[in-house]
């Protein structure tokens, strides 16, 4: 064993007696698992939607795209700053709401907004579709990080149980107030790692970051630029637009809100989380600096390009350091994406079936499903390898599919009806669902356009078709048009 | 402060957007680097700080931030 997988697994051990650790003095009821009885202040509510922006997605994924892909990552950069602008305006209002409603879940605000629990059900079955994908890419991260700090000597399914079995434990023992103590180690070690990483990197190797770029230009012209066709700016200006409406949509994010104390703790991140986005452009230096030094990774091993850079510089035990940082970074979101996905079936999908569950039952019934959860996550993670940053693409296109009905619902008059809400909603993740299986294009779908459009990301067809039914089904149903009787449900 | 002024000022906000995803379209190019970044890159990293500088100031004018805070309810026991 070297001193790189020590400190990686002291790490774990650390993170572990924290998430214990955190439950003392507070019975684990049902508010305090999920939303840690809403008692966060602003520091902590600003670590916990942090820790779970910044993932291994972040880590491995946008240090991989910049490696592999190049300009295209930019997009990473640019979404989160947007959507942290439309929160100010649209997360105080649904804090306000979940407040008043002692809301703990996404699914709750949609059955209570719309009055219909069989929509609370099938947003939390969106919401369960699209956080496979993103615990998925964390399970992903940590096999990858484990593997190559041991040298290879660890196995990345080891290394993927392993995690999953700390996820677990901690998740099961202290729900959301175990996960916000270990956010606030893991974002000052990954902020350190990643300045330090991002200034070194490039100075050691090139001299400067100008001398870098330039070198990268020189090697692989228009690499640095957005492509013609392709992942062209036609790509990067629809794939921006659509992940920054998605962006708030994620079941854990909804989570996150419910932990604030008071809302102006919402509207402060707003002009602060961007600033902290800025750490991004460190982790694309270091997939940069890595594009002349490591090359010839190629297909879902671009994501290796940050650890293999690392590995080629460093001695073994600032290896471990890195490594170490990585695994919190997947260990803090997952965990976060554990509570809301246990959280959604439990309380939403189970309770909506059974209504008069007692609230102990549905707190102990959401601690048993995590293990299952995990497993599904891990079968996956085991079988199945396209790069992280596609991985979340997915899931992210799923969630935008919510956007519509949550816009409406925060309007004075809500103009669309719980049917026209799940009709959007159905038509939309049916869209995704059929692109991502037949990798359809926008011009196959829609043969009259010009080959350029085949730049949108496919995203956009399904949310616009989404809106259309919504709207569509929302005028049939209005309830001056059909008696209340018949109005389906 | 007002509700007027407010009103004005967050109008501000539009801005990173149309830098985003309208500007980008006319920086896509690698030279000059700016703080040895390509243009385009800088370009984006530019809105970033900018969009966060005026949220900032939206914030600043907003008056429903002028409350104060209320107290610690529903925290630890």
């Amino acid at each position: 064993m070297n001193s790189a997988l020590v400190i990686i697994g002291l790490a774990i051990v650390i993170a572990l007696a924290l998430g214990i650790a955190a439950r003392r003095g507070h019975d684990m009821t049902l508010e305090q698992w999920t939303v840690a009885g809403r008692g966060f202040g602003g520091v902590l509510v600003f670590l916990l939607l942090a820790g779970e922006i910044y993932t291994t997605f972040t880590f491995l994924g946008g240090s991989g795209w910049a490696y592999g892909r190049g300009a295209p990552t930019y997009y990473i950069l640019a979404y989160g700053s947007l959507a942290y602008i439309l929160s100010y305006w649209m997360l105080p209002p649904i804090w306000r709401y979940a407040k008043k409603e002692r809301l703990v879940s996404q699914s709750h605000f949609f059955a209570k907004k719309y009055d219909s629990p069989s929509l609370g059900a099938l947003v939390a079955a969106v919401g369960v579709a699209a956080l496979v994908p993103y615990l998925v890419l964390q399970f992903q991260g940590l096999g990858i990080i484990v593997t190559v700090a041991s040298y290879g000597s660890i196995s990345s399914s080891a290394a993927i149980w392993i995690g999953a079995a700390t996820v677990t434990i901690y998740v099961m023992v202290s729900g959301m107030r175990g996960v916000a103590w270990n956010a606030v180690v893991k974002d000052i070690l990954i902020l350190a790692v990643v300045i330090f990483l991002g200034v070194y990197l490039p100075m050691h190797y090139y001299g400067g970051f100008s001398e870098m770029f330039r070198a990268i230009d020189a090697a692989k012209p228009g690499f640095l630029t957005f492509k013609p066709t392709g992942q062209s700016v036609l790509w990067f200006q629809s794939t921006v637009a659509l992940t920054a409406l998605g962006f708030f949509m994620w079941p854990q994010a909804f989570s996150a809100v419910f932990t604030a104390r008071e809302e102006r703790a919402l509207r402060r991140n707003a002009a602060l989380l961007p600033l902290y986005q800025l750490i991004l452009l460190f982790v694309f230096f270091c997939g940069f600096a890595a594009i002349l030094q490591v090359p010839g990774l190629t297909g879902g091993d671009i994501d290796q390009a940050l650890l293999r850079l690392s590995l080629k510089t460093f001695d073994p035990w600032f290896v471990g350091v890195i490594g170490a940082a990585g695994v919190l970074t997947a260990l803090v979101p997952g965990s976060i994406i554990l509570v809301s996905g246990a959280t959604l079936i439990a309380n939403d999908v189970l309770r909506g079936l059974k209504p008069d569950l007692a609230e102990d039952t549905v707190a102990r019934v959401a601690r048993g499903l995590a293990p299952a959860i995990v497993l599904v996550a891990v079968y996956f993670a085991l079988t199945n390898h396209p790069t992280i940053v596609n991985l979340l693409l997915m899931g992210y296109s799923f969630v935008t599919q919510l956007f519509p009905a949550v816009l409406c619902s925060l309007m004075r008059n809500n103009p669309m009806t719980k049917a026209g809400a799940a009709a959007g909603i159905v038509v939309g993740v049916a869209v995704v669902a059929y692109v991502t299986m037949t990798h359809s294009t926008f011009v196959s779908l829609l043969p009259f356009l010009p080959d350029k459009a085949n730049d949108i990301n496919i995203g956009f067809a399904a949310l616009i078709l989404n809106a259309l039914a919504a709207a569509a089904v929302s005028l049939a149903t209005r309830p001056s048009a059909v008696p209340a009787a018949s109005r389906p449900g | 402060m007002g509700g007027l002024q407010m009103k004005a000022v967050r109008w501000l906000a539009i801005l990173p957007f149309i830098g985003i995803l309208v500007g980008t379209a006319f920086v896509n190019q690698v030279e000059p680097l700016v703080l040895g970044m390509p243009f385009v890159l800088a370009w984006i990293v530019g809105w970033v700080v900018v969009g966060a500088g005026l949220t900032a100031v939206v914030f600043a004018f907003d008056p429903a931030n002028a409350k104060p805070e209320p107290e610690r309810d529903g925290g630890r026991p």
